[in-house]
């Protein structure tokens, strides 16, 4: 280090160094697609935001609850409608945004929550600011991941809602509504995120993957709806995930690649042909899903003729399979779905087979040996076949 | 002298002895300078440590390996103060937050927090992210999964997560759809012969395939088992031949003997001798799931095939109880305390389950044999 105290041939040191990272600054930050910039751009929720558009013109909003399964854009609205009405500038001293990853105990509402919520606004913008933005008369606060705080969190929020309902409006934010309590849900609006739609998720899959320049194999973005079944984050991070894969499988053959890869981001040429294709697999193998031969192997292997005799063959299936590193749910989930949709099986049998799958999964939450379950369910699904 | 596992531990992705298309994954992974997180998970002994720490090392060059261990200090909101062991080099930090139990939420809330805060001072560093490597990542809390989750993408430009885990089913889903999944599958039985023959030949031991292809079907595909097994018989003797026995483990000798037992006699007077066995096996800190497990096993090939069934579900009834018995409540600040005896001696109820499972055997072997249901 004699050039220590060098800084300018330590900067481009630095920058030979960073060259490789920094050729790829949209990607930097782990997502593909970032965050929707404005309403407009949140796809398929049209009901929730014609009324959020509407609410931008009357510069009034009411408490609000968002609730829906994960990815569909619960947390991406609240924060482009943020961004809608404060704009750049204020959106620091307008908007407070707490997650699960904030402490958020009764005291942390009680001091910051409450501490902000009782602010008075100062600042108020330019006229010129103004014009582009409604930056209507109150600050927001964001509960993100709602579902997570303590009974107790929620309803110290209580009283602080309604008190300061002048200048702060909620947004709570949640997967499951049943988790928040009755007080605070009836002071809410309620909108309800459904998920995804095939159409619009097929859509908006292509679309990034087009803008990205990813070359999708036949079947492939089916599968990634399969995999991700309507939570479009799910489904972008596998294509992320699938598109890395594939693009630096080709990079380490070929390493002039990575140039190439950086011209074909803007435009999808026919040259673009090239690049490796995304199949139906990779995404299969990345979201973990066990291949459809292995859980065949095990199907036959629990249709012997008599019982008591499928051991053998359902304890060697399964043995393999757990030191594949399957996971255990993802096969009772395939697995389920196999046997269920098998119109040779009586539905008597069904209804007794359901039984054992639904006890099998409460156990597996609950944390049991991985291994002894899945060979007990096999087992016991294998014996109400045989007709016992 | 090392043991062999670790002396003969690969410690880069080149050195690998299976998986090759998986090495080669991560290493352009590691290489393309857009490291995804990773949620790496198989069974144990397949090798998920060796190829997280020889990927460290190709993303950031041998600096790694010079690691120490750190002591912090956590305050819980409690106010209670918890001691937490680190192990970082300049690059990565390891933790292992279920050391914690209840309270690892505060660790990984508070700890990757500041990580993330601050940035590589170093300019002439290779990556501008540091690597939390999380261990255990399928025995964290739901709340620590939870504190994770904004944590991964907030950070990002930062830090990057690599969790460990034997199996994703204990893992959120929010964590999953997050990160990249590598399965890293146990090797199979021939990988592991040729692993012995290398490591054999290296230590100039004489070499035995016979014994070789046995240890590999002993070991139950874990080739950390094997090496060990594999070390153990050249140990205890000076001429080793493809007859040579395998030592079991102590423990593993003491459940066959109480599978012995068991079959052999089905009275009350045989569970009182076989609990005072349980109590040893328990009172060596052998986990009471691993107990009922290998007993289970041990017992199966024992019996007729028409009660294996029977014997399988209720092994799974009882592992499944001994699971819910043993947790304690998130709440409980006694339990807290509690917590630091318990991994010294594991809770009481434990050995009811384990019981009623040995007593259930026995009824169902004698109902069977009497050939009445009773």
């Amino acid at each position: 280090m004699a050039n220590f105290f060098d800084i300018r041939a330590r900067a481009a040191a630095a920058a030979t160094n960073g060259a490789s990272s920094s050729k790829v600054p949209s990607k930097d930050n782990g997502q593909l697609q970032p965050r929707p910039k404005s309403l407009k751009d949140v796809t398929a929720q049209d009901h929730t935001i014609n009324v959020l558009q509407r609410t931008l013109q009357s510069s009034n909003l009411p408490h609000m609850l968002f609730y829906g399964p994960p990815g569909t854009g619960k947390t991406s609205t609240i924060l482009a409608l943020a961004k809608e009405l404060y704009g750049p500038e204020l959106i620091k001293s307008r908007v407070l945004e707490l997650n699960a990853s904030d402490e958020r105990g009764i005291s942390i509402v009680r001091q910051k929550v409450k501490d902000f919520a009782r602010i008075q606004l100062s600042h108020p913008p330019s006229a010129a600011y103004r014009e582009r933005f409604p930056c209507p008369p109150y600050k927001i606060i964001v509960l993100d991941e709602a579902d997570s705080m303590t009974q107790d969190a929620q309803s110290a929020l209580r009283r602080t809602m309604e008190t300061y309902s002048k200048i702060t409006r909620f947004c709570l934010v949640c997967n499951y509504v049943t988790r928040i309590i009755d007080p605070l849900a009836s002071r809410c609006s309620k909108f309800r995120f459904k998920s995804l739609d095939q159409v619009n998720a097929k859509r908006r899959l292509e679309e990034i993957a087009n803008n990205e320049g990813v070359n999708m194999g036949d079947g492939a973005v089916e599968a990634l709806m399969k995999c991700s079944d309507g939570d479009l984050r799910k489904a972008i991070t596998f294509l992320q995930s699938a598109a890395r894969l594939v693009g630096v499988i080709g990079d380490a053959s070929e390493h002039t690649k990575q140039d190439a890869d950086d011209d074909g981001g803007d435009a999808m040429d026919l040259d673009n042909s090239g690049t490796p294709l995304v199949t139906a697999r990779i995404i299969e193998e990345i979201a973990g899903v066990v291949p459809d031969e292995t859980i065949e192997k095990l199907i036959q292997a629990m249709q012997p003729p008599a019982k008591g005799m499928a051991y053998q063959a359902v304890a060697k299936v399964v043995t393999d399979m757990v030191a594949d590193g399957w996971s255990a749910t993802q096969v009772v989930l395939q697995l389920y779905g196999r046997i269920l949709f098998n119109d040779a099986i009586p539905d008597k049998q069904k209804n007794k087979i359901v039984m054992v799958f639904s006890e099998i999964d409460k156990r597996l939450v609950d944390g049991s040996d991985e291994h002894l379950a899945i060979l007990d369910l096999a087992l016991r699904v294998s014996g109400i076949l045989a007709g016992t | 002298m090392a043991l062999l596992v670790d002396k003969h531990r690969p410690r880069s992705l080149q050195q690998l002895s299976y998986h090759h298309d998986l090495s080669a994954r991560l290493r352009s992974l590691a290489q393309n300078g857009d490291f995804p997180h990773l949620l790496v998970y198989g069974p144990s002994g397949a090798g998920k440590k060796t190829r997280i720490v020889a990927t460290l090392k190709e993303l950031y060059g041998p600096g790694v390996e010079k690691i120490k261990i750190d002591s912090r200090v956590f305050q819980t909101t409690a106010n209670r103060k918890l001691e937490f062991n680190i192990v970082a080099s300049v690059y990565h930090l390891e933790i292992t937050p279920s050391d914690v139990g209840n309270y690892d939420r505060v660790v990984v809330q508070d700890l990757l927090k500041e990580v993330a805060q601050t940035q590589q001072v170093d300019i002439s560093a290779r990556q501008k992210f540091k690597v939390v490597v999380i261990n255990e990542a399928d025995h964290l809390s739901r709340d620590a999964q939870a504190a994770l989750r904004r944590t991964m993408e907030k950070y990002s430009p930062n830090l990057r997560l690599i969790l460990l885990a034997n199996s994703t089913s204990n893992i959120i889903a929010p964590i999953k759809s997050r990160t990249l999944l590598v399965r890293v599958a146990a090797p199979t039985e021939e990988e592991i012969c040729n692993v012995l023959r290398v490591v054999g030949a290296s230590e100039r031991w004489s070499e035995a395939p016979g014994l070789n292809r046995r240890i590999a079907k002993e070991c139950g595909r874990n080739l950390r088992r094997a090496l060990l097994m594999f070390e153990a018989v050249y140990a205890q003797n000076e001429r080793v031949t493809d007859k040579t026995p395998i030592p079991p483990p102590d423990w593993e000798a003491l459940i066959a003997q109480i599978a012995d037992e068991i079959i052999a006699e089905h009275t009350p007077q045989r569970i009182l001798q076989v609990r005072a066995k349980l109590y040893d096996l328990l009172t060596h800190c052998i986990p009471p799931t691993t107990i009922l497990k290998t007993l289970t096993f041990k017992l199966i090939p024992k019996i007729d095939d028409a009660l294996k069934a029977d014997v399988i579900m209720w092994s799974a009834f009882y592992e499944h109880r001994i699971r819910l018995g043993s947790v304690s409540d998130p709440v409980n600040e006694i339990e807290g305390f509690l917590t630091a005896l318990t991994r010294i001696f594991p809770p009481q109820k434990v050995i009811f389950h384990l019981e009623a499972f040995v007593a259930k055997f026995m009824r169902i072997l004698e109902s069977y044999l009497m050939g009445i249901d009773f």
